[in-house]
């Protein structure tokens, strides 16, 4: 029996080379996890399992990867069980974004990050459930319905990610993808107690990524450690021709002694219940436990040597109000192409106009027409000036003031979520409430660097902890080292 | 927010809406501009909008091998006609 739970791709790579099982073996045994848990948990929309895939069956690719493995050109994402999310295109399977609208859509092109992972013989489980259109951070407005957390199956997973979080959290797969428009992987990390990289942008190329923001879109791994988190970077970095906006991670100059200056801006956590006016807002602010939480971890960090100080990032806290301004505005543009000419869903009307209309208003759920239509709005001759580009001028503030800030200091750390998971069907009446779930994680999204999520414990209802580090662009070296060094020590 | 601006809105968007979804979106929209609306009273008197504009050119030539499948996408057509898209009538 495959020990699933403490599996890492070190571990399951060395057995398979010494020849203790194959990667048919280790496919077989988390499809048996599938079986007796994604009905209820339903992190999977789609498993590639049956003679109805041909060669895409998880099997048969388990089968080539044990050829490759037998013939001693083994890589480290040879025959390792990998799930993916359903916004990420795998060439002739479906890809839906959760949406009705894309219901039977077949990928006619494997994302770059996929032809990069089935060049070293990766196995692809198949793909998993999110928020329609990655618009959420609980996948509860997939169209094909709810994804429960496996800690406790009444709360939910997080998202928009949630069901490559559950695939790896119940050991249905050993390391998934999901992507990250604002926390929609380093929440759901939180949330299921796994860790979660959002890489520098322009890291890993947006190719076959049905996009949301194109200026905040990234393609980041899921695993229950960081080294298994690390592995799946390297293997899916790299410049691609077909996203202009991605480039080679810069080489490093020489050995540098690994910095040891962690700042906190604790003022963006005493930051009152955010208001409405001068409403305190029910929802807004930071868990106690998870503050007490915090806390203890800074400790055990000081204790290892960790040099803690003091920051502050003013413009910082505006980092979700710009967000649910450029993102909307990103997401009005991009999700026009859904229009029932070209694929996808199509409803008849009298017109074209009426096709259009028709075909998005069945094809859409509440929260895609929501966002949609604020994006209008903001980008709306009147609004434009006063929202999208004072959004703008705050995001450049706030990448120019974490740029300054790490003159001084060598990472930046926060609380992952200022909660933990949340009961499912809460926050659903009050989309402001549900998108406070990333206001930790909106910085690292709106300047572009890259930031770890690593669990760091769990509360008194076992529901998990995580704290999050972020560092300057290009250093994602630096984060898994930082990010190892508190896996041991937490 | 009135619920003309949604119809709007909406129009440009190429949505549909029932009443009792126009009176939801403009509630939603009231309490998301009413948090956003933080975004008008930051100072960001000497911060530029710094955008990268640079063009990456290929040449103008048919990749006799791409990576895509022509297939795929044709017979995704939701309805077509000889190879062709068919819509209703655009003009």
């Amino acid at each position: 029996m495959i020990d699933l739970k403490n599996l890492t791709i070190e571990k399951a790579g060395e057995a398979m080379r010494k020849g203790e099982y194959t990667s048919v073996d280790l496919t077989t045994t988390y499809l048996k996890n599938i079986e007796e848990k994604n009905k209820e948990l339903n992190a999977y929309l789609e498993v590639f399992s049956g003679s109805l895939y041909g060669e895409d069956d998880c099997l048969e690719q388990a089968k080539r990867a044990d050829e490759i493995i037998k013939s001693g050109k083994a890589q480290k994402m040879t025959g390792i069980p990998i799930a993916f999310k359903d916004n990420i295109l795998i060439k002739g399977r479906h890809a839906s974004a959760g949406s009705k609208i894309l219901e039977n859509y077949v990928a006619p092109y494997d994302a770059y990050v996929i032809k990069k992972l089935k060049e070293e013989g990766a196995v692809f489980m198949g793909r998993t459930n999110m928020d329609e259109f990655a618009m959420g951070s609980s996948t509860q407005t997939s169209a094909y319905g709810i994804t429960r957390n496996p800690n406790n199956k009444e709360y939910v997973p997080g998202g928009s990610s949630g069901g490559s979080a559950v695939a790896v959290a119940a050991d249905m797969a050993l390391v998934a993808l999901g992507t990250e428009t604002c926390g929609s992987v380093r929440q759901p990390a939180s949330f299921c107690g796994l860790v979660g990289l959002k890489p520098t942008y322009g890291a890993v190329s947006r190719s076959g990524a049905i996009a949301m923001g194109n200026s905040l879109d990234q393609i980041s791994p899921f695993g229950k450690k960081v080294e298994d988190v690390e592995i799946v970077f390297n293997a899916i970095k790299g410049k691609d021709k077909m996203d202009v906006t991605s480039l080679d991670m810069p080489k490093m100059n020489g050995v540098k002694e690994l910095g040891k200056t962690i700042g906190i801006p604790w003022h963006l956590f005493e930051e009152p219940a955010l208001t409405r006016g001068d409403e305190p807002r029910r929802g807004g602010g930071l868990d106690t436990e998870v503050m007490v939480s915090f806390k203890e971890s800074v400790e055990k960090l000081k204790k290892a040597g960790y040099e803690i100080v003091d920051i502050n990032l003013p413009y910082s806290k505006y980092s979700l109000a710009a967000y649910y301004i450029i993102m909307p505005a990103e997401v009005s543009t991009n999700l026009s192409r859904f229009d029932g000419v070209r694929y996808g869903l199509r409803e008849e009307g009298e017109n074209i106009s009426d096709m259009y209309k028709k075909t998005r208003s069945v094809g859409f759920g509440a929260e895609a027409r929501r966002r949609i239509i604020l994006g209008a709005y903001v980008l709306s001759h009147g609004y434009y000036d006063a929202y999208y580009i004072r959004a703008w001028k705050v995001r450049n503030a706030i990448e120019q003031e974490l740029s300054e800030v790490f003159k001084k200091v060598d990472f930046v750390l926060t609380p992952t979520t200022p909660t933990p998971a949340f009961k499912i069907g809460e926050k659903m009446d009050d989309p402001v409430a549900m998108y406070l779930c990333d206001v930790f994680a909106a910085p690292a999204n709106l300047a572009g660097i890259p930031a770890i999520a690593v669990p760091s414990g769990a509360n008194s209802l076992g529901l998990p902890l995580s704290i999050q580090f972020m560092a300057p662009h290009f250093k994602e070296e630096d984060l898994f080292k930082v990010a190892k060094k508190f896996e041991e020590i937490r | 927010m009135e619920i003309k601006d949604i119809e709007k809105l909406a129009e440009l968007s190429k949505i549909e809406l029932t009443d009792k979804e126009k009176e939801g979106l403009l509630k939603d929209l009231d309490s998301i501009l009413g948090y956003v609306k933080q975004i008008t009273e930051v100072d960001v008197k000497d911060t530029e909008v710094v955008y990268e504009n640079r063009n990456v050119w290929r040449e103008d030539e048919i990749d006799p091998s791409p990576d895509f499948s022509h297939d795929l996408i044709i017979s995704q057509f939701p309805d077509s006609q000889d190879g062709f898209i068919k819509v209703k009538k655009i003009m």
